[in-house]
């Protein structure tokens, strides 16, 4: 391991519990542990997993008309959050592509709480900070970690997170420490993301496992968030991928689409008004062979139409998953497909998203 | 008698026709196997050629034919039961089985211990 990396707060645990390391985003974290992917998955799906994101970014957003401020970077409706709830959000470049997706917990009238991924949090702070009039600042959080407690055990471990809301937000005392807990996730379970103080991390982290909730890796976050169909940046989303493209639409606020006053407004009203060139589908394949990101979409003995951006075997569904994008005129659930793996095409179908349906509680 | 590759592939030998599959060390670093793409019957491959391709929950990896000869046969029950690979892996996991075309080729391959001192050494 290239001493250069960065560590989490939770470096000592994961060396404890034997993860295996891996380079990602310029950290070194634990891809699994010694009971490998398919079990952290299946724990995460059963019981509650706990997840070490202490790679990824927060930051503080605040002062006099904060929600206005930040909506300079998003197309999301930031001034209609109320107190309390956290929405998922795109940063939009001036081309319309997708500088990143993150999360906004709005914990006072103009005060906000962002998570950003670690891959693009170094480009996010300083395009946001551009953006901000006078008085408004972006404050990076870098002491802290962020811990996701994810699984349909989640709350009942955790009862005085209960009840919190799904995309609810407190600012609490949770086991001794003081926190910021969100009811989400990135695996399409019920569950919590929980910021704390990078000092008290590992205290509390081992209070976690104490109550039997057990660790998984950066393996099955991808596995699960991928049947959750849910977008990693970088690979299904990137600054050529217009959230029209993306099916997000939803992220952006109805306001904010009449009014257009977002940075990419040009791009995000041309492909309501007329389609986007390409949609991101869900794609199942038969057999068992998974298909990777990279690998060529064809029409069935055909030309190439696409490109896989996620894929991998689905520990859930007991079957090869992926996500791609293809022309709008393939993007119907049911459409053959071939997908080029290694040279050789292998049947597959555009599938409806999520491939595991969704188990928040609302 | 048994052999390895710094593939991390172990070869067992009986007269000319070579047994072959990928080590303990490999299956632990690979993880849950899923999926195993094999060669077919009768193909004549060259020594360190791509053969097969294991795939894992999290990623693919080739498997190579560690020396020249012609393949005779997969392993058909890695089709229905790819987790062999982890469970048995110089077992019921084998790959593929080949009739080499230089069996002198066999011994210049790694022993048991030099294979050892390979793994200890990364």
């Amino acid at each position: 391991m290239a001493d250069s990396l960065l560590q989490t707060p939770l470096a000592a645990l994961h060396a404890e519990y034997l993860g295996r390391m891996v380079p990602f985003a310029g950290y070194a974290m634990p891809v699994q542990y010694p009971g490998g992917i398919m079990a952290e998955h299946n724990a995460t799906r059963a019981g509650a997993t706990l997840f070490d994101v202490s790679h990824m970014g927060q930051a503080i957003l605040e002062g006099p008309g904060a929600t206005l401020a930040l909506e300079r970077a998003t197309p999301a409706d930031i001034d209609g959050l109320r107190i309390g709830r956290q929405r998922y959000l795109l940063l939009t470049t001036e081309d319309g592509g997708i500088l990143d997706d993150a999360m906004c917990a709005r914990l006072g009238l103009d005060r906000l709480f962002l998570v950003l991924n670690a891959s693009r949090k170094h480009l996010d702070i300083p395009r946001v900070q551009s953006l901000l009039p006078a008085g408004v600042t972006l404050t990076p959080w870098p002491d802290r970690a962020l811990l996701a407690v994810q699984g349909p055990k989640a709350a009942e471990l955790l009862p005085s997170l209960a009840h919190l809301p799904f995309m609810g937000v407190a600012e609490t005392t949770l086991l001794g420490a003081e926190v910021i807990a969100t009811r989400s996730g990135y695996t399409g379970e019920d569950g919590f993301e929980i910021s704390v103080a990078a000092d008290q991390a590992e205290g509390f982290a081992r209070k976690l496992l104490g109550l039997g909730i057990t660790l998984a890796g950066l393996g099955a976050r991808d596995s699960l968030r991928l049947e959750a169909g849910l977008c990693l940046y970088g690979q299904d989303l990137d600054e050529t991928t217009s959230p029209v493209e993306a099916g997000l639409t939803w992220t952006m606020g109805k306001r904010r689409r009449m009014a257009g006053d977002f940075p990419g407004a040009e791009r995000v009203a041309r492909d309501l008004a007329d389609g986007p060139p390409r949609r991101r589908v869900g794609i199942a394949i038969e057999g068992r062979q998974p298909a990777r990101a990279g690998t060529p979409i064809h029409l069935p003995g055909g030309e190439a139409i696409g490109i896989v951006t996620s894929g991998g075997f689905g520990p859930t569904v007991n079957a090869p998953v992926a996500m791609g994008y293809v022309p709008p005129a393939q993007a119907v659930d049911g459409t053959p497909l071939h997908l080029l793996v290694r040279g050789k095409p292998v049947p597959a179908r555009v599938a409806p998203l999520p491939f595991v349906p969704h188990r928040y509680i609302r | 008698m048994l052999r390895f590759t710094k593939d991390h592939e172990w070869v067992s030998l009986d007269g000319s026709l070579a047994t072959v599959g990928i080590t303990d060390h490999a299956q632990t670093a690979l993880g849950d196997v899923v999926f195993v793409d094999l060669p077919e019957a009768g193909r004549v491959v060259e020594a360190n050629e791509s053969v097969a391709v294991v795939e894992s929950v999290k990623a693919a990896s080739d498997v190579y034919a560690p020396l020249a000869g012609r393949i005779t046969e997969s392993n058909a029950a890695l089709s229905d039961d790819p987790a062999l690979v982890n469970s048995d892996p110089s077992g019921a996991g084998w790959f593929f089985r080949m009739e080499l075309a230089d069996v002198g080729a066999f011994d210049a391959l790694l022993d048991e211990a030099a294979y050892a001192a390979y793994v200890e050494s990364l």
